[in-house]
């Protein structure tokens, strides 16, 4: 989205860039307020909500720059861990426009996530976050069919969070059924505020499924459940299981199944060396064993590699890792992370590599 | 010369090592201390410019004009040693912050951020002194060592270093265009001038915002913020300028041929940084007004491990030094610009 300023306030951001050159305005009015910047998009953590043992949502009050989402999409999130920015995507679990300017999202702390972790236990209010997005596919057209389905389990529930309030606000809000599994009643996240909606609108059904005690949903459970399902325009988010189940099973009209997956890092085994580098930019594809510097994979396979001293010591070399792992050669370190800058002199591949170049 | 016909190969892996050794202990390290020291200088590097521009605004009061310019000048060198020089480096890059980051960084000097990366981070930090290899070595225009062959024209050195010290991002930038390579084809011309439009946009840049509309801003006060915002620049350069000539040029600083780079280790490789770099000793304050230039052998043997963290391993590669026999050579400011100077007017001379 552009957006077209009056020729006094563009001719003053002009000035403003001559003034601070070789920096932007921007970087001098970030020192007056941290939200100011437009640059980069940034937040301010305002408050936290814990949701259930391990799950908590954080208000977050975008900065300038930050255009409404439309209920399910998402939002990439920066957040800085021991010194280190990290990047990671939510669903935004806030309707569109909550009175009070903020959107939130709701984090389940993964006991091997760093990120989540951060977030749902480390992170107090003031807090800044760098913000990209919103985007996602994962929306209700509008106006919305008569009848839906959700179907949900875990932190799944958090894009349909932000969807349910606006459609059971409508004049004539269409049929909803939610059927959300989590594996206890105190693990329900947003369990409270569900209860209240589906007790006081007439137009939601909710099921909830403890799976501890009655085990995971199954196609049946779901006829016996929801009878005219496959009649039902469905929106479906959860684990990657319980996604691959519902999409081999679904007998209705591909259109009218929606699935939002939570992507999850796949990590090649212990001690996997080397694998498939691809160079995206030029389209060039070679295999790499694990000691080769990634540099000279690429000069081999004809890509201009931008490179310096070939020992680590001058960043000549660095390019965006667009996914996949790398292993530092001084320090045995494996580490990447899509957008991280690498050192190509001295980054072997581990597993399937793809760089920006 | 010293000597260090007493180290045999195996030794000379294992100081290798334990260098190595320091660098990991050092990146395992890094974290949140890290992370608020770099952004709370450059938050105070712009306080203090911004500061600094705005008490101008009243400069023909004297007081104003001396704080004034001060505080740019103070900032400016911030700006370039602290900030520029070593995120340029890469040594925030571990943050993967876009907006401190040395694909990303541009400063306030005319040398465009990418010719210097390449003449400094590269050719200058990889073939460190050895002589035909680091342009660095007295910067293609003077002579610092009795190994560069004389020319009649080095008689005039001593002024134009002098010159070079006042106008030192000018010299830089022209420096780094390299254009001893274009006659024998290493470089090619338009190569250069490519090169030159993107030093011409920086200068006309920087000039535009320090000469004309600054001053313009200041209405009445136009002649003191020009004259203000020239005395901060040429503090800045005649500051770089002494401390980076500490670096490699002061006695002690040793120069190699070509021939120490064939088949170099790991080991012999830190050898060279060591032997041909120099420390200042300071305090606190000295050490972050010089971008922890300071500690040059640290920063050699290290050069994108974050400039705080210089201060922290010099006991430690000091100590290490020690126990290999090695010399370590560190002085103070004022002996070591007598000790530059010194050479730049005996080398005058044949």
């Amino acid at each position: 989205m552009t957006v077209t300023l009056p020729w006094i306030l563009r001719s003053l951001a002009e000035a403003g860039r001559w003034l601070s050159t070789p920096l932007s305005p921007d970087d001098y009015l970030g020192l007056l307020h941290p939200l100011w910047p437009a640059g980069e998009l940034r937040g301010r953590v305002e408050r936290l909500h814990p949701e259930t043992a391990d799950a908590v949502t954080l208000v977050i009050r975008p900065g300038r720059g930050w255009r409404p989402h439309r209920p399910g999409q998402w939002a990439r999130i920066g957040v800085d861990v021991h010194g280190r920015r990290h990047w990671r995507t939510y669903s935004l679990s806030s309707p569109p426009h909550r009175p009070d300017g903020c959107i939130t999202i709701t984090v389940k702390a993964d006991p091997d996530g760093i990120v989540s972790r951060h977030l749902a236990r480390h992170t107090v209010p003031g807090t800044i976050v760098r913000l990209a997005g919103p985007d996602g596919t994962f929306v209700i057209p509008e106006p919305p069919p008569p009848r839906l389905l959700f179907l949900t389990a875990g932190s799944g529930i958090t894009p349909v969070m932000a969807m349910l309030g606006g459609l059971l606000s409508d004049e004539i809000p269409p049929d909803v059924v939610l059927i959300h599994s989590a594996p206890t009643p105190q693990d329900v996240i947003f369990g409270d505020r569900l209860r209240r909606l589906a007790a006081r609108s007439p137009y939601m059904e909710l099921h909830e499924r403890h799976t501890r005690s009655v085990g995971r949903l199954g196609p049946a459970d779901l006829a016996d459940l929801c009878p005219d399902w496959t009649g039902r325009a469905v929106w479906a988010c959860g684990p990657t299981g319980m996604l691959d189940d519902l999409a081999a099973e679904w007998p209705g009209p591909a259109q009218n199944l929606h699935v939002e997956r939570f992507t999850e890092t796949l990590r090649p085994a212990d001690g996997a060396t080397g694998g498939r580098v691809r160079f995206t930019t030029t389209g060039r594809e070679t295999g790499a064993d694990g000691t080769t510097p990634l540099l000279n994979v690429g000069e081999d396979a004809g890509v201009l590699m931008p490179s310096g001293c070939r020992m680590g010591v001058c960043h000549s070399c660095v390019a965006p890792l667009r996914s996949g792992l790398v292993r530092d050669l001084r320090t045995g370190l494996v580490h990447g992370e899509p957008g991280d800058l690498i050192q190509t002199c001295v980054s072997a591949a581990v597993g399937p590599v793809e760089l920006e170049l | 010369m010293t000597s260090t016909s007493h180290l045999n190969p195996a030794d000379l892996e294992k100081f290798g090592r334990e260098l190595d050794k320091i660098r990991e202990e050092i990146l395992a390290d890094l974290g949140d201390r890290d992370a608020r020291y770099i952004r709370d200088v450059i938050a105070a590097q712009r306080m203090l410019e911004l500061g600094g521009r705005v008490v101008l605004l009243a400069s023909w009061l004297p007081p104003a004009w001396i704080a004034g310019t001060a505080a740019l000048a103070a900032a400016k060198i911030l700006e370039n040693m602290e900030i520029g020089h070593n995120v340029l480096h890469g040594q925030w890059d571990w943050m993967r912050d876009p907006k401190i980051h040395s694909t990303t960084w541009e400063w306030d000097l005319v040398c465009p951020a990418e010719m210097w990366k390449h003449s400094h981070n590269f050719v200058h930090h990889t073939w460190t002194n050895v002589l035909g290899k680091d342009r660095d070595l007295g910067y293609s225009a003077l002579r610092v060592t009795p190994e560069q062959d004389w020319h009649p024209v080095y008689l005039a050195q001593p002024f134009y270093n002098a010159l070079l010290a006042l106008f030192f991002e000018y010299g830089i930038a022209i420096y780094d265009l390299e254009l001893e390579r274009v006659p024998s084809g290493e470089k090619s011309a338009v190569e250069v001038l490519a090169q030159l439009r993107m030093v011409a946009r920086k200068v006309r840049r920087q000039i535009v915002k320090d000469y004309v509309a600054f001053p313009l801003l200041a209405g009445p006060a136009f002649l003191p913020v020009l004259l203000a915002n020239l005395t901060a620049n040429m503090t800045r350069n005649v500051w770089a300028h002494a401390i980076i000539f500490c670096g490699h040029f002061p006695d002690g600083a040793e120069v190699f041929t070509e021939d120490r780079l064939d088949g170099e280790t790991r080991g012999e490789w830190y050898l060279r940084q060591l032997q041909g770099s120099c420390n200042i000793d300071g305090g606190r304050l000295f050490h972050l007004m010089s971008g922890n230039l300071g500690h040059q052998i640290e920063h050699h043997l290290f050069p994108d491990l974050p400039s705080n963290r210089y201060a922290e391993i010099a006991p430690q590669v000091r100590a290490l030094c020690e126990r290999y026999g090695l010399a370590y050579t560190s002085d103070s400011l004022l002996r070591q610009v007598a000790s530059v100077w010194k050479r730049v007017l005996r080398l005058a001379l044949p």
